[in-house]
Formats: structure tokens, C-alpha cells, sequence
């Protein structure tokens, strides 16, 4: 049985099939390359048509971990919407290790910020959604392993009403690591949760993320919660929305939120989205 | 909590001594007294007509409505996901929706003649149209991140439906069960005093007719009132189940 071990726990070891790709020149290619993105929406009126993204390109490397912030309604739910396969772009392209997206996939899981659990099933039951077809001994073996990870042994049974919002999200963040996707799809996860549940959140997806080495790409508003997270932090403008500036967070984890570090990135991605650091002046 | 079994028991008592006071103030000699109806109900029990009449309507609105279940879940299910299948059907049974099915009874009976199938087939067309149509909208109103969730793991037709859009649903379609089987009630009682002879419905409009015994019609009466409460407490009972909990706001 080492062998279904290491299937799961793909990331510690990859398979010879997995290991990444260079190109000609022997440069590592990106897993997620979108290159000059433009999405718009056709208008109330006639003539009129909304554009939201405009010429966005972004790479991300394999198990890198990068955060999108921007100014709220500036597209980045949009953004990772596309390149998700969930809707479709009106110019430019986007490749996932080097194919063109044409739709969701089971191996590109997706977190939603409206919390995307099923109510009618319970924390097992939607652990190991996306395991259906693996032996019945197997997926309780994996989805015991992923309920422990985000903390809910005890509670393999309940229902997600029963469960406070928190909870809520770490089923479904041990729904999308269960189905072992090479990549990560957050749209604000903890967006609705209280303060402190969002920093325990942070501090613990922090841990997973270390110990899974998954590529994560993860929307947010908050720039804290981005420099807490991430090794790359890309800071949108508004609408029509393109790609400002690019921020990359070299502080070792678990971060600490008083080091001079930690505060610098911060106070720097607050100027670059052109707001004062000081209240009430 | 006293006053939850007290109040209720009051009000009803209250009610049968108004009922008693009516009759004897106005010295009606048609109207039965609560007493009378009670030694009806007996009566009808000793002549074996109560339960006779009890099981072929309850018969009626078992087939009957079970037809409309195993047809109207699956049809507004599917009229629900295909929107083309929705905009070619959707007039048709908006057409049929508001037709009583009272209005059937010369159609049925022509069909069927006095014949079980009959009531029967009246019982499917009240049921069948409320059953599809919350079907329906329930789909469509199902939560997007639900279906897009789904399609994220890539699951085929069937499974979707299986394990996402029907129990996404359930919550919304027993609402729907619940009102169909209360329709059906009232429909087996309509459709028996016309269509055939037997039934709680026959049993009314005969006790009228043969003998004028309203004390028998009042009885009738009642045990429709009784049996059509315990059939919403039946299936008030699928609300229960932890699968389709959730989809009820936190009442009682």
C-alpha cells in the first residue's frame, strides 16, 4: 500500500510525468501562463459594453503561491473565473502547463467565496466528493487524512449547518486538497469570516500550503491577508482592470505581522494602490 | 408549554357547545348535534362503510398521486436544467396548470366511466402540475456555486443530477409533495361524489340523497378533516431527514 500513499501525497515526491517543464533554453515554463487577457461584458444600453480586464498577462510557477489584490470590483474574481475555465475570455489566452483552458477541471479545484459545500452531505461525504471512483478503503483512508489536516476529527459526521463559517471553509479546502489538484483556485475564502477566524485560517492554510506544496492562486481585498499568504502578491488597478505591479514577499513563514519586514511590503503595497497609511489627515 | 394542550382543547370544546347552542336555538330539525354526528360515525362503522370508504379513497389518492410523483419529480427536474426543453413545454403546462381538475370530470368519466380510474386519473392531473412546477423552479433557483462545484469535479450528466440537482432540490420538492398531496385530498373527495360509488366523497353526496342524513354527511365530513391532517403529519416527516434540513429555515 506505499504506492497509494505516494499517489496522494503526490506533491512530496513527484512522478516522472510531473516533474517540471523546462523549455529550449532550459528556463522552468510557468504551470499558469495568461498572456494579454481582456474580457468585456455587453452593456445595459445598445452600444455600450463594459470592459473589466484589460491585456492582463501573469505567470505563476509550479507550487508557488501568489496572492491577486485590487481595489473591490476591479475584476479579480473575474480573473480567476477565466482562468478557472469558468467563463470565457474575449482576447488573449491562457495555458495551464502549456494547453489551453476550455473549461473547469477536476485537477484545478476551485474554493468559493460564497462557501461551495453541499449542505446535504456531511463533512465526509463532501471531503470525498470528488474521490467517487476510487475503492471505498482508499477514499476513507484520504479523507481521513485531509479532515485531520484542517483540523475537524470529531466532526466527520456533521452536517455543514451544524458547523460554524470557519468550519464551513475548512471542509472545503480539505474537499479540494482530497481530490489532489495541482492547483488551487481561492476567490476570497475567508471574506466572510470574523477577524480572528481569518487569521487562524491564514495561519493554518499557511501550514497546509507548506506541507501539500500545491500551486495556489488566491484572490483577496485584503493586503494583509495577501502578505501573511503569499510568496507573490499581484496588485490589480481598477476597471478596466489591468495588472499594476507585482510584489514578491521573500519573508520566511510562519510570518511574523510585527517584523520591520512584513510591515514593509505591506506599507508599500498600500502606496502602490495609492492610499495613506495615515487616518485623519 | 400547559397552555399548548389547554388552549387548543378550550377552543375545540368551546366550538362543539356553539355548534350544540345553534342547533337547539334555532330548533332545526336537519342539522345534526355534535352527539348525533358521533353515533353516525358509529353507525357507519358498524355498517362496515367507514373503513370500506376510508381504504378506496385513500387507494385512490395512493395511485393516483404516486403516478404524479414518479412523473412530475423527474419531468420538472429535467424541464428545470434544459432551457430548451422549458421554453417548448413551459406554455403547455401553464395552459393545463389552472384548469380544475373538477373540470376533468366529464372528460373522465366519458374516458372511464364510474371505474376507479377515474378519480384516479383526476387525482394525477391535481397533482401532477404543483409537484412539476416546484420542481422546476427549484432548479432554477438552485445556488450556482453548487452546480459549478460540481462541474469542477467533472461529473457526467446522471451524477449531476444524482448527486447534485435532485438533492439540491429535495428541500424545495417535498414543499411541493406536501402541497400536491393536500390538492389530491381534496380532489379524491370531489371526484367520488360524481364519478363512482364508493369513497368518503360518495358516502356524502349519498347520505344526502338517500334519506337526506346530514348526520352522515357531517361524519363524512369529518373524517376528512382527520385523515387529511394525518397524511400532512405524514408527510410533514420527510422535513426530517438530516439530507433536506437545511433547506428549512430554523421554525418551531
Amino acid at each position: 500500500m506505499t504506492t497509494t500513499k505516494r499517489d496522494w501525497q503526490g506533491s512530496v515526491s513527484p512522478s516522472p510525468g510531473e516533474t517540471t517543464a523546462t523549455d529550449i533554453a532550459g528556463n522552468t515554463l510557468p504551470i499558469i501562463k495568461v498572456c494579454d487577457l481582456s474580457v468585456s461584458f455587453a452593456g445595459k444600453k445598445a452600444d455600450g459594453q463594459i470592459d473589466v480586464l484589460s491585456a492582463i498577462s501573469l505567470d505563476v510557477q509550479k507550487g508557488e503561491f501568489v496572492c491577486i489584490v485590487g481595489p473591490s470590483g476591479c475584476g479579480k474574481t473575474t480573473l480567476l473565473n477565466l482562468i478557472a475555465g469558468f467563463i470565457k475570455p474575449t482576447a488573449g489566452s491562457i495555458l495551464i502547463r502549456g494547453c489551453p483552458v476550455t473549461g473547469p477541471d477536476p485537477k484545478r479545484i476551485f474554493v468559493f467565496q460564497e462557501n461551495g459545500v453541499f449542505p446535504w452531505l456531511t463533512v465526509e461525504q463532501n471531503v470525498g466528493f470528488g474521490l467517487a471512483r476510487r475503492p471505498e478503503e482508499n477514499r476513507r483512508e484520504i479523507v481521513r487524512h485531509y479532515v485531520q489536516m484542517v483540523g475537524l476529527t470529531g466532526f466527520e459526521k456533521s452536517y455543514p449547518r451544524e458547523l460554524s463559517g470557519g468550519m464551513r471553509q475548512r471542509v472545503e479546502i480539505a474537499r479540494a486538497l482530497a481530490a489532489n489538484p495541482e492547483i488551487i483556485y481561492m476567490d476570497e475564502p475567508f471574506g466572510a469570516l470574523d477577524f480572528l477566524t481569518r487569521l487562524k485560517m491564514r495561519a493554518d492554510l499557511t501550514r497546509i500550503w507548506q506541507g501539500e506544496r500545491k500551486t495556489v492562486l488566491f484572490v483577496t481585498h485584503d493586503i494583509e491577508e495577501a502578505v501573511q499568504l503569499a510568496d507573490r502578491v499581484v496588485i490589480m488597478s481598477a476597471r478596466p482592470a489591468t495588472i499594476q505591479t507585482e510584489v514578491v514577499v521573500h519573508l520566511p513563514r510562519p510570518r511574523d505581522l510585527d517584523s520591520r519586514g512584513y510591515l514593509e511590503v505591506r506599507d508599500e503595497i498600500f502606496l502602490t494602490m495609492g492610499m495613506s497609511l495615515k487616518v485623519g489627515r | 408549554m400547559r397552555s399548548k394542550i389547554l388552549l387548543p382543547i378550550a377552543v375545540a370544546v368551546l366550538f362543539l357547545c356553539l355548534w350544540d347552542a345553534a342547533v337547539l336555538f334555532t330548533k332545526t330539525d336537519v342539522f345534526p348535534r355534535p352527539y348525533q354526528v358521533l353515533l353516525g360515525i358509529v353507525e357507519l362503522a358498524q355498517r362496515g362503510l367507514l373503513l370500506k370508504y376510508i381504504v378506496a379513497s385513500l387507494f385512490r389518492v395512493s395511485i393516483g398521486y404516486t403516478l404524479a410523483v414518479l412523473i412530475g419529480v423527474p419531468l420538472g427536474l429535467l424541464l428545470g436544467w434544459f432551457r430548451p426543453a422549458f421554453f417548448a413545454l413551459n406554455p403547455l403546462i401553464q395552459i393545463f396548470r389552472p384548469i380544475s381538475p373538477i373540470a376533468w370530470i366529464p372528460l373522465a368519466i366519458l374516458w372511464f366511466h364510474v371505474d376507479d380510474r377515474a378519480p384516479i386519473f383526476l387525482i394525477f392531473l391535481a397533482s401532477v402540475f404543483p409537484i412539476t412546477v416546484t420542481a422546476i423552479s427549484a432548479v432554477q433557483n438552485i445556488q450556482p456555486v453548487y452546480v459549478r462545484a460540481a462541474e469542477n469535479f467533472r461529473l457526467n450528466q446522471f451524477d449531476l443530477f444524482r448527486r447534485v440537482i435532485f438533492p439540491a432540490c429535495l428541500p424545495q420538492i417535498i414543499t411541493g409533495l406536501r402541497i400536491a398531496l393536500g390538492i389530491s385530498w381534496l380532489v379524491v373527495v370531489a371526484a367520488e361524489m360524481i364519478a363512482v360509488n364508493s369513497g368518503l366523497g360518495y358516502l356524502i353526496i349519498d347520505a344526502r340523497n338517500a334519506g337526506k342524513r346530514y348526520d352522515l354527511v357531517v361524519a363524512g365530513m369529518l373524517m376528512i378533516g382527520v385523515i387529511g391532517l394525518m397524511l400532512d403529519l405524514l408527510i410533514r416527516r420527510l422535513e426530517r431527514f438530516d439530507a433536506v434540513l437545511w433547506g428549512y429555515s430554523q421554525r418551531d
